[in-house]
């Protein structure tokens, strides 16, 4: 928006004292928004309760996704083991299926799916805590 | 057994855990010392404790004593512990620790404001703490008199003394740099004896887990009878064995068909199959969804997240739990194959949760080597027995002195300590026969069915009401702990009703999320005024400090 201004006024034709001027109503207006956003989440007005709630759904929905990643990842192999047996019997370097998925690669599934989830809950958050701080964006 | 390093490697143990614990003494000075480590303690040094904390009597000895007897069906018990920690990571690490709240009734004041509730959730973390604790004082009995032939009440009253001391003297602070320690004891107790058993097993021309014929017994063996059962000789005999009898069996004799134990090489090699076995199946779902959602609920697990310094940092914490637990389990189950191998005669005494302690000396022999290794393995099993144990202790000691005494005070933390170690030390004395792996899965079973949802709901619905969450916690909570209570003292049952009360979790935690959500929609009146303000603390970023 404030780079926006100086185009839309450089088609009229007052120069000199313009751009001092919205540079400083800029900064003053950004801090009183932040400073606004902040007191709206801490008085619990209705638009600092709706980033909440944003928030909360944003964090919900991350945490149901990367279960339902390990419910159809993990949580299938039973299912799948018992309408098919013949995988069961299925041997790489002479050990059988199941005992190397749920002995060995379970693990470093998890740790790979916690990681995601680490770091994708944290971009939520720096997200929040951007529009708590530049509220213009 | 004649194994003169495994008394030292014990007592080294117990030596060097009351040592961190009195240097952590002179640490400890206020209440919030003994309670949380005054929020002071770094990520990595949480983690390993968490992780030494969590790593029990069932994970050192009980997984591969179950994969020795079952088979593949029971890797769900060590990828169950683990991914708790994912469930905990997806849904509760970080709000729960900007909730603020020192222990679970702590949290369910604050989110739902009623005293009721708070002494309802008390109740259960005493259940869940205590019905924890008797099987990891037994374990220690139990590997106690079989490593060094004492008798029974030893191992678990030392256990229960050196615990209760510890705790009572230094409290948490000291019992984080213990458990920290105690994680790579434990870790590196399976893992060194693991890589002489795995090149002895080549020297040997890599003999098969599951020859054509089924188990034989590689040496002469006399075998003790611990468990009653009825077994099935090679001949057809069968036979009804109890505790006490002995049976002899030479060198390339097969092993005889137990009852109860996976003797024939498909029934250990292969899952349970569709159709022939639908309880075997069901079991299995219900084991999965008691450990990935019974490990939030556990109270010990539970007062190691306010110990961190923010929610970013809980998060963090649980990922490095969460990668170290995982490669503690890739080495239980290798115990249970070469146990199929080179111990079979447990299979016969009914003794499977041994077969850690005794492997190393079964394949390497009576060697230096073989008996060094023995008492590293004895070693970690005793430490998994004490961290475990002071963990439980100090989250139901800290339960105990703040809502059943009512002092802040560190002589009432010590005076609950000393209630909450006794308790389940007369109880481990009474109670035996309990199988170690099942009391611990049925802990998990009660803890998924009541603290899961109330701290999933509480923390992501604004729903949630007090009569709700008492609701759902009472029915979900109460059939679980009445299914333990059939399993444990209730006559013998078979089929179905086995089943449904052996492995609970699949009806109990479904049960209990429905009860709280309907109950608290029928009294949404009551849904706390202020819940905006506890969802804005709990989801919120500490950087803002609103």
């Amino acid at each position: 928006m404030a780079k926006q201004l100086p185009d839309v006024g450089s088609g009229g034709a007052v120069p000199p004292p313009r751009r001092a001027r919205i540079v400083l109503a800029d900064i003053t207006r950004q801090d009183t928004r932040a400073e606004r956003t902040r007191a709206e989440l801490a008085q619990q007005t209705q638009v600092g309760e709706a980033l909440v709630r944003g928030l909360v759904r944003a964090q919900l929905a991350l945490a149901l996704r990367l279960s339902l990643v390990v419910v159809i990842g993990l949580g299938g192999l039973p299912w799948l083991f018992a309408i098919a047996p013949s995988l069961g019997r299925t041997t790489v370097a002479g050990v059988n299926l199941p005992w190397l998925l749920l002995g060995v690669a379970a693990f470093p599934f998890l740790i790979a799916v916690g990681w995601a989830y680490v770091r994708l809950a944290e971009r939520n958050e720096q997200d929040f805590t951007d529009l708590v701080q530049r509220p213009e964006h | 057994m004649g194994n003169d390093y495994v008394v030292p490697a014990i007592v080294a143990v117990t030596l060097v855990t009351v040592g961190i614990g009195f240097y952590g003494l002179r640490l400890a000075r206020t209440t919030s010392d003994f309670l949380v480590a005054s929020r002071a303690i770094s990520p990595t040094w949480n983690a390993a404790a968490i992780g030494g904390e969590y790593l029990s009597a069932a994970s050192f000895l009980g997984i591969a004593g179950l994969v020795l007897k079952y088979g593949v069906d029971v890797l769900w018990y060590p990828v169950g512990f683990a991914a708790g920690y994912l469930a905990l990571l997806l849904f509760v690490a970080a709000p729960l620790r900007r909730s603020g709240a020192f222990t679970l009734p702590d949290f369910c004041e604050l989110r739902l404001g009623s005293r009721r509730l708070r002494i309802l959730a008390t109740t259960f973390v005493i259940f869940i703490g205590w019905l924890y604790l008797v099987p990891q004082l037994q374990g220690a009995g139990l590997t106690l008199a079989t490593v060094a032939g004492s008798p029974y009440p030893v191992g678990a009253l030392l256990v229960a003394a050196v615990v209760t001391a510890n705790v009572a003297l230094g409290g948490m602070r000291a019992i984080t740099f213990v458990q920290a320690f105690q994680y790579w004891l434990k870790l590196t107790a399976l893992a060194v004896p693991v890589i002489f058993l795995a090149l002895q097993w080549q020297a040997d021309a890599r003999p098969a887990v599951t020859p054509p014929d089924g188990p034989t017994f590689r040496t002469a063996t006399t075998v003790v009878v611990e468990h009653r059962a009825t077994l099935t000789l090679a001949d057809g005999d069968i036979r009804e064995v109890r505790p006490g009898d002995e049976l002899s069996f030479a060198a390339g004799d097969p092993v005889p068909e137990v009852s109860g134990v996976a003797t024939d090489a498909a029934d250990w090699l292969l899952p349970s199959a569709a159709g022939s076995d639908d309880r075997g199946l069901f079991g299995t779902y219900s084991l999965i969804l008691a450990t990935f959602l019974g490990t939030m609920g556990l109270p010990h697990v539970l007062v190691r997240f306010y110990t961190n310094p923010d929610g970013a940092a809980a998060r963090r914490t649980t990922l490095v739990v969460l990668a170290l637990v995982g490669a503690f389990y890739l080495l239980p189950t290798l115990y249970g194959v070469l146990g199929r191998i080179y111990t079979p005669q447990l299979l016969v005494s009914g003794q499977t949760d041994a077969v850690v302690v005794l492997l190393p000396g079964a394949v390497l022999g009576d060697g230096l080597a073989g008996r060094l290794l023995a008492a590293l393995v004895a070693a970690g099993a005793f430490a998994a027995f004490l961290s475990t144990s002071s963990g439980l202790l100090t989250s139901v000691a800290g339960v105990i002195s703040t809502d059943v005494l009512g002092r802040g005070s560190v002589r009432g933390f010590r005076l609950a300590t000393v209630i909450a170690g006794g308790v389940p030390a007369v109880l481990a004395l009474h109670v035996s026969g309990l199988d170690v792996s099942q009391v611990v899965g049925l802990a998990f079973a009660v803890a998924a069915s009541s603290f899961c949802p109330l701290l999933v709901l509480g923390i992501w619905w604004r729903g949630l009401t007090d009569l709700g969450a008492a609701a759902g916690v009472l029915v979900g909570g109460g059939a679980a702990i009445g299914a333990v209570l059939v399993t444990v003292l209730g006559p013998p049952l078979s089929g179905w009703p086995a089943t449904l009360t052996a492995q609970p979790a699949a009806w109990t935690v479904p049960l209990a999320f429905t009860v709280m959500v309907v109950v608290s929609m029928a009294t949404r009146r009551r849904a706390p005024a202020d819940v905006a303000a506890t969802m804005l603390r709990l989801h919120t970023p500490e950087s803002l400090r609103l």
